[in-house]
């Protein structure tokens, strides 16, 4: 069982959460690991809280993470990492980009957004959090729509997935015209995690 | 070669693999990607949508006594309004093998109610599969199908949530055709289920039921998996992967087929370990049979009966076997902000919502994106009960509380909504005499599902070109002499329309109209707004529209629009008292 390894990707409906973990599950297939990815669509497609669940190894019964076993929390925005740090097993890493989205809530409600929550993540998790600007860093790679590739690149380091199963599944995933500049965006996302 | 697909890619593949020719569906979560990936094998299978899951069900119940390998996809409440026709079709059978998809909701992810399906397999008298996984999904889809055609019986397969959308390894095969089958054939005896008929069909349902029983128990999908003797557990569908990760070491029989039961393979099994548990999501279903039929195990008793379970739940619920420790304290993230689903930036029902609040109106609704109208702070629902309720609904506080009442209050439904079950109740509207004002969220696709075409939108599920329903035209030939249409981004007008309507004592329709934002055919154009801070007074009104792309800047000291949210909609530019909110 011990084999199993489990990465929780969170983050806002819009944001391309479920893309990236499409593209990840087509990787860690390609290298031959039993994979499960789970995740819940159909109601509110922009704007809401949105997570997918993805667990690989030899064999992987349940679909679904358990609180404090995930080993890399992978979020697209500052809260949504927060919200779901309690997955986070102990010797885990949180892989976040440098995202604030204010949900509207927080205007008819007495819970307002947090004032730094990327300082209150770094508080908690130290040397385990990582913050990620990808947004700036694919706008200089020439299209923010790299974005989520850079953090990719950051969280297959991390996981030691190999190199040409994910380009790979880049590949197969991206319209070919921006082959290239998402793979330079992923190799810049490996360089952050060293 | 092997994919990663989704229960429901995967249920779409076996159809296909298996010789599948027809498959019909109304759209509902979690089952709608059923029939979107159908389209893929359009060469060789006819795929559609159809206006109701109960239009589908009868197409499907016409294909298949042609011959044709048939399925008919829906949601669990789907199958409520689909009851009809499948009550019957179980005694008089089908001819090409007929798999019904039922897809449950258990934790209520999209849905009303959490009913659990497997009853209608046992109220209908069909088989019943559920499946693990994707690999299963896409096995069980051929089983379902030879199963059918063997003992001439609809079988119902039953997914659940976390069966349809997540996605597993599968193994992919060529298709193979069904021979043998081509054909209507004349048999009234057993299609026309008049009386005499039917009275002749129900002991060949009954005899059925004892070969299908029969059947369990041989079927290589109920099998046991033993280990040690002390605890054995019964269980189906997700709740197995639940178990077999929770309590490695346990005996498991683990039903593929859980109706009708394989009662001497259960008795077997439970003669084998010390303690019997079952363990399924829901309902009892299962643990009923089997106290009834005399075994002693536990169920319920233990196991949630509300909600999804995981692996976590289930160890704590057989906590006297796991010594889980139990009531774990949990980090505290309560002072983070909701996310709660939100109408989308540039949804053409913020404006409509934003008016019904403002004019306090008592709304029934429907179900749709537009449910989310009765979220703060756009707060403009008061009843949502099933598909198509908001007209009854309405129409029943009018006979209560009479025309006082009826001039607050309004019925909204989306229009894909309307015509699968709305229309009905328009007709009794205007034939019982009422004064009810119905709101026809026209946003020409059938949204909240991910947008699927219907028959207001002009296009076949199959991409093809084809005629619109006119909803002006058939409003007025149902009787409603007043049926006014707006645009559903002027709130000036929207609010004129609808008071005068309101106040209206005869029915009237008001038809709301601009696509939804996220139909990728159209063409939207590239407008944006911004806020003029100079102008800005930080009143806060803007924010009340409920928008994703209206917030409060930095300081919190003026309003802000997120340029990459924003489509250009114009509705908080239009409650803007100062003009502030400008066109880029």
């Amino acid at each position: 069982m011990n084999d199993i390894k489990n990465i929780l990707l969170v983050g806002v409906g819009g944001q391309g959460v479920l893309t990236a973990s499409e593209i990840l599950s087509e990787a860690l297939m390609l290298e031959g690991f039993d994979v499960k990815k789970a995740e819940v669509h159909g109601m509110s497609q922009r704007g809401g809280s949105v997570n997918s669940h993805l667990r690989y190894g030899r064999k992987v019964y349940s679909p679904l993470i358990e609180e404090g076993k995930a080993d890399i929390i992978f979020s697209f925005e500052l809260v949504e990492a927060l919200r779901f740090s309690k997955y986070l097993k102990e010797e885990g890493f949180i892989v976040c980009s440098n995202e604030k989205i204010i949900p509207n809530s927080v205007y008819f409600s007495q819970v307002k957004y947090p004032k730094d929550p990327a300082g209150a993540l770094k508080t908690a998790f130290g040397k385990k959090f990582y913050l990620i600007d990808a947004v700036n860093i694919a706008r200089e790679l020439g299209n923010v729509r790299f974005a989520n590739v850079v953090l990719l690149g950051t969280v297959s380091h991390l996981m030691k997935i190999s190199d040409t199963s994910m380009k790979k599944a880049v590949e197969s995933m991206v319209p070919p015209k921006y082959v290239t500049g998402n793979l330079n965006a992923f190799e810049k996302g490996k360089e952050l995690a060293r | 070669m092997k994919k990663m697909l989704s229960g429901n890619e995967a249920v779409a593949r076996g159809f296909y693999e298996y010789g599948g020719k027809v498959a019909v569906a109304y759209p509902g979560t979690p089952s709608t990607e059923i029939l979107e990936n159908m389209v893929q094998y359009k060469e060789k299978v006819k795929s559609q949508w159809s206006p109701n899951e109960k239009v589908a069900l009868e197409v499907g119940i016409g294909a298949s006594f042609g011959g044709a390998r048939t399925l008919v996809a829906m949601k669990h409440v789907g199958v409520n309004v689909a009851a009809d026709p499948l009550l019957t079709v179980t005694y008089s059978g089908i001819k090409g093998g007929f798999v019904l998809i039922s897809a449950d909701d258990p934790g209520m992810h999209s849905s009303q109610n959490e009913q659990d399906n497997r009853y209608y397999a046992k109220f209908a008298k069909m088989p019943l599969l559920e499946p693990s996984d994707s690999q299963e999904c896409k096995d069980f889809v051929g089983l379902a199908l030879e199963i059918s055609e063997r003992f001439d019986t609809p079988v119902m397969l039953r997914t659940t949530t976390r069966i349809s959308h997540t996605k597993t390894v599968v193994q992919l095969k060529e298709r193979s055709e069904k021979e043998g089958l081509t054909g209507f054939e004349r048999n009234p005896s057993k299609y026309v289920m008049v009386p005499a008929n039917a009275k002749k069909r129900h002991p060949v349902v009954e005899e059925r039921t004892l070969r299908l029983a029969e059947e369990a128990e041989k079927t290589e999908i109920n099998r046991i998996e033993m280990k040690n003797n002390e605890i054995g557990i019964i269980t189906s569908g997700i709740a197995y992967q639940y178990v077999k990760e929770a309590f490695p070491e346990a005996s498991v029989l683990k039903l593929g087929m859980s109706f009708p039961l394989p009662m001497k393979m259960i008795a077997e099994f439970a003669a084998r370990v010390k303690k019997l548990y079952i363990v399924e999501e829901l309902e009892p279903f299962i643990e009923e049979m089997i106290k009834a039929a005399g075994i002693p195990c536990t169920g319920k008793a233990i196991v949630p009966r509300c909600g999804e379970l995981n692996v976590d739940i289930v160890r704590q619920a057989l906590s006297e076997i796991s010594h889980a420790p139990q009531g774990e304290e949990k980090a505290d993230t309560a002072l983070l902000p909701v996310r709660p689903p939100v109408l989308c930036p540039g949804c053409p029902h913020r404006g409509v919502f934003y008016t019904l609040n403002k004019l306090k109106a008592v709304v029934t609704g429907d179900i749709g994106c537009y449910t989310l109208g009765v979220q703060p702070p756009l707060s403009a629902m008061d009843s949502t009960i099933a598909m198509g309720a908001s007209i009854g609904v309405n129409i029943g506080l009018e006979k209560a509380l009479g025309l006082d009442f009826s001039r607050q209050s309004v019925a909204v439904i989306g229009d894909s909504t309307f015509m699968h079950s709305g229309v009905t109740g328009l007709m009794d509207a205007v034939y019982n005499k009422g004064s009810n004002t119905v709101i026809i969220l026209d946003n020409r696709i059938t949204a909240m599902t991910g947008r699927q075409e219907n028959p207001g939108t002009g296009y076949t599920l199959m991409g093809e070109e084809t005629k619109e329903v006119d909803l002006e035209a058939l409003a007025k030939a149902i009787g409603v002499e007043h049926v006014r249409k707006v645009d559903s981004y002027d709130l000036k007008a929207l609010k004129e329309v609808i008071k005068e309507e309101m106040e209206r004592p005869e029915v009237s329709v008001v038809i709301t109209y601009n696509p939804c934002m996220l139909i990728r055919r159209m063409n939207f154009a590239e407008k944006k707004y911004k806020v003029n801070e100079d102008k800005c007074i930080n009143c806060g009104l803007c924010l009340k529209v409920g928008c994703p792309a209206v917030v409060k800047n930095e300081d919190e000291t003026k309003s802000h629009i997120v340029e990459s949210l924003c489509t250009g909609c114009s509705v908080c530019a239009q409650v803007c008292p100062k003009d502030a909110i400008e066109l880029v």
